[in-house]
């Protein structure tokens, strides 16, 4: 029974980790232009690097049928727009000072961050 | 801070759409077509033409002059043939831009083929579950105790793992991808829920001594029915969202497909993408006016209810505007094509609202940071309380630590707290739009619903706007005629609207008006010039006084005046008394009306305006307002917007959106009062396309109702997780022995959402008050 308690404490532990204390690596703004991939219930990639100061574009390919997946809002910057399916959807971003600004889906199950340097 | 229509129109025009299938097409297809703007002789064909082939890859160009569009063969990328034209001196555009109207119905395919595939996935589940649910409850035996019976279920488990890559393939993908995303959502809870359920099943079949044999219970019926249940919920949810975007669909569906243009003394239908500014356009009595216009030839009534709410067609003649989508009711006529394609008003409100469909207002965002969390934390509950059962719990213990936890895994709905705001905002600002309030976001939607004062401005919002001269009541030795002659020529420069109706005051007499210098307006006082040498004063009693005019006995006629509300108004020429002239400004008809419904809705009204007193209170008093604030200059105006703050006050304020631009945007809410179509929507929260004030009161209603059905859904989708989770993990156990059945759970989850969808909906049903 111990080693069955142990067990759990350490898989609420690693539930802990994994989704809330965990950063994974940043995609960067490459040469070439980043797409978003909307599809099975995620963006990927979730995290992305901007650099600041000068407006840029990121592109969003939505391949989910889910209706939850068809809007896209970066509240931060008042952004709302649809992600129409199976095309490519450019969002221009404007001159972003350095932070973290989230974006999401309405119900925020698709969760993504930009990360301004 | 806020936009303007035309920056939110060519923001839409930047983030313009571009499909991988055309990019792919553009330099494989054999056959293009560009639309070109620009070229107004036959001359221009030739050039046209040479210049698209010289680009690589073009085999053939011609150009239709007459539809001035050019059909390409060749393997041309649509960039570079876009780029020649433009080199040669023209613009040119793909034919192929998708409309508004073909996405949605691509959107609408989609659904209905995802709609299709999710029910396929429900009976699919369901044909396996539900037998296995009668046998269950038929016999009570789903326990493995016999070599035969780990034969049988063993078959039926693995049958089950069938249905659950067929009908739940999506949830356990979605799940496995954001896990390695280190995200978690609703796929999340439903995969590990029913994975946990099957797998402790097949170790209860292939290794049944390894779980005490109270234990050997299996769980596949219940795996099998939540997976049907929730893609049936998922079916059904998607069918009920698609009736929350009707109100957008209307908006799009009033666009038309086709155009009658005259081109070269020829009339000819073309398709509505064709049409280019300045084409003189034909609309017959029953056709929809295609883009938006201004009359040439011909006068007819116009029915714009359908943008404005207004439900009185509106008289037009040559000069006057249209808008695409109105629809053309008695005359024929011809029009001027001014705006086209995104800029048209009606192309500019279908942006702006879906702009604002999709933003949320404040009240969702506790509901937010809860969402943000909410998976992993149900996870971390489902441990523990299989953990408390395995600890605490009465044997057979490993199947209660199972039941519970899968239990909670799968009642726990993210989605219904997720989408209890927007479904809601949705529909409102779609039903809004209908009645022609425009709200901008989400933001104003909730602030209007909060509103306890609105300040009127008096010109334009509470009156018609369109001042007429009444009286004039000659002081000196100058008769009517000269005093309204001078009068007009100093007021001819001014585009004030009380100056504008002596302008036309005039011009309805026949009175010429003559040649005016050193024209000065004095703000708020009035204004000064030069005609024929003289010098002409006129303005208020205020500005007369400064000037030290004497107005003798005037002053009690001015008076009288006001008090029937009316502006009378100094004139002086060299610097002597001459007349006053009076100007009314009729109240509205249904002000009055739209007045008391703000104020039976518990609002305190007030009036402003730049009037003397006497006329505010006159005016005031005829359209029912107790309170005003008069004699405020233009730059006061936001100064008693904040006076209103001070007191406590949410303070929605109405102007033209022009003069009012700062008031406007310091109130709380700020409401742009639009005169049919041709509305400016500058820096207002919200805009009311007609010019009646039941707009108002119609914007705030409907916020209302928005706002108190978003409270109703949080409400649920908080009672429901926060009830049903602590129900799943087993609380009522110790005092009721109560433990809720896995499969009432999957059922309670998949209609969770669809009941807030279904909530939303029925603010499909808001009407506002008549009127």
């Amino acid at each position: 029974m111990l080693f069955i308690n142990i067990a759990g404490v350490v898989l609420i532990g690693l539930i802990v980790w994994w989704f809330w204390l965990y950063k994974p690596k940043e995609a960067e703004l490459g040469e070439d232009d980043l797409v978003i991939l909307v599809e099975n219930g995620t963006y990927h990639p979730s995290r992305i690097k901007l650099p600041s100061g000068k407006p840029v574009e990121i592109k969003f390919m939505r391949k989910d049928q889910s209706p939850c997946s068809e809007a896209l809002l970066i509240p931060d910057l008042q952004i709302s727009d649809t992600l129409p399916l199976n095309k490519l959807k450019t969002i221009q971003l404007p001159a972003l000072s350095t932070g973290e600004y989230a974006f999401h889906c309405q119900m925020q199950m698709y969760r993504g961050q930009i990360t301004v340097e | 801070m806020n936009k303007s229509i035309a920056d939110t129109a060519k923001d839409h025009c930047d983030d313009e759409v571009v499909t991988p299938e055309s990019s792919a097409s553009a330099t494989s297809s054999m056959h293009q077509e560009l639309i070109i703007e620009g070229a107004g002789c036959a001359s221009c064909v030739g050039k046209i033409e040479a210049a698209l082939k010289q680009v690589s890859g073009v085999n053939q160009a011609e150009m239709n002059f007459a539809q001035r569009t050019v059909s390409i063969t060749g393997d041309a990328n649509v960039a570079d043939l876009i780029k020649a034209v433009e080199k040669a001196g023209y613009n040119a555009k793909s034919h192929s831009a998708e409309t508004e109207e073909d996405a949605l119905d691509e959107k609408e395919k989609a659904d209905q083929a995802y709609y299709k595939r999710l029910m396929k996935e429900t009976w699919i589940a369901l044909a396996l579950g539900v037998p296995l649910m009668a046998y269950a409850l038929i016999t009570g035996e789903m326990n493995v105790n016999t070599t035969g019976e780990q034969v049988v279920w063993g078959i039926v488990g693995i049958l089950t793992l069938g249905v659950l890559i067929v009908s739940g393939k999506h949830f356990y993908v979605g799940a496995w991808k954001s896990f390695l995303n280190h995200s978690a959502n609703m796929d999340t809870l439903i995969a590990l829920g029913t994975g946990t359920a099957w797998l402790y099943s097949m170790v209860v079949v292939f290794f049944p001594s390894s779980v005490p044999q109270e234990a050997r219970h299996v769980y596949f019926e219940a795996t099998a029915i939540i997976i049907g249940l929730i893609d049936l919920g998922l079916a059904l949810e998607l069918k009920a969202r698609g009736r929350t975007s009707e109100a957008i669909k209307r908006l799009i569906g009033l666009q038309p497909k086709t155009a009658r243009v005259v081109r070269d003394d020829k009339e000819m239908d073309i398709a509505i993408d064709q049409v280019l500014l300045n084409d003189v356009v034909r609309v017959r009595p029953g056709e929809k006016i295609p883009v938006d216009g201004e009359v040439i030839e011909g006068h007819t009534a116009i029915d714009e209810s359908m943008l404005t709410g207004e439900p009185m067609p509106v008289e037009k003649a040559v000069g006057d505007t249209l808008a695409a989508g109105t629809i053309n009711k008695t005359g024929s006529i011809l029009f001027k094509a001014t705006r086209v394609g995104k800029d048209t008003a009606l192309a500019q409100i279908i942006n702006m609202v879906k702009r604002a469909q999709n933003s949320k207002p404040p009240i969702g965002r506790l509901a937010d940071v809860i969402s943000a969390y909410f998976v992993p934390v149900v996870m971390i509950i489902a441990v523990s309380s299989a953990l408390i059962w395995l600890n605490f719990g009465p044997d057979p213990v490993v199947a209660y630590a199972i039941v519970s936890a899968t239990t909670v895994l799968i009642i726990a709905c993210p989605c219904a707290l997720g989408l209890a705001t927007p479904m809601s905002v949705m529909v409102g600002v779609g039903k809004a739009a209908e009645a022609g309030v425009l709200i901008r976001n989400g933001a104003a939607l909730q602030t209007a619903s909060k509103i306890s004062a609105m300040i009127l401005d008096k010109t334009g919002t509470i009156t018609l706007g369109a001042p007429k001269v009444t009286d004039v009541l000659i002081a000196g030795e100058y008769d009517e005629q000269t005093v309204l002659q001078l009068a007009a020529t100093l007021e001819s420069g001014s585009e004030h609207p009380l100056a504008m109706a002596i302008v036309e005051s005039a011009q309805e007499r026949g009175i010429e008006t003559g040649k005016v210098s050193n024209f000065n307006a004095i703000a708020g006082h009035g204004v000064q010039a030069e005609v024929d040498g003289k010098t002409l004063l006129f303005g208020n009693e205020k500005l007369m006084r400064e000037r030290g005019i004497d107005l003798g006995a005037f002053v009690q006629k001015a008076q009288a005046l006001a008090a029937d509300a009316k502006t009378p108004m100094y004139f002086a020429i060299g610097n002597t008394f001459a007349a006053i002239i009076a100007v009314a400004d009729p109240i509205k008809e249904d002000s009055i009306a739209a007045i008391k419904r703000l104020q039976h809705s518990g609002i305190r009204v007030v009036m402003l305006t730049g009037d003397n007193r006497d006329t505010a209170k006159a005016v005031a008093n005829k359209a029912g307002i107790t309170e005003f604030f008069a004699e405020v200059l233009p730059e006061e105006k936001s100064k008693k917007v904040q006076e209103l703050q001070m007191q406590g006050e949410v303070v929605g304020m109405t102007g033209d959106g022009i003069n009012d631009a700062p008031a406007l945007a310091i109130a709380n809410v700020g409401f742009a009062i639009g005169t049919g179509t041709d509305v400016a929507i500058e820096s207002a929260d919200i805009t009311l396309m007609r010019g009646s004030l039941h707009g108002l009161a119609d914007a705030i209603a409907v916020s209302k109702a928005t706002l108190r059905n978003i409270k109703q859904n949080l409400f649920g989708a908080f009672i429901y997780n926060v009830a049903g989770v602590p129900f799943a993990a087993g609380v009522l156990y110790p005092f009721f022995g109560l433990l809720l059945n896995p499969v009432i759970a999957g059922a309670a989850m998949a209609f969770s959402s669809l009941t807030v969808v279904t909530n939303a909906n029925r603010l499909r049903l808001f009407k506002a008050q008549e009127h």
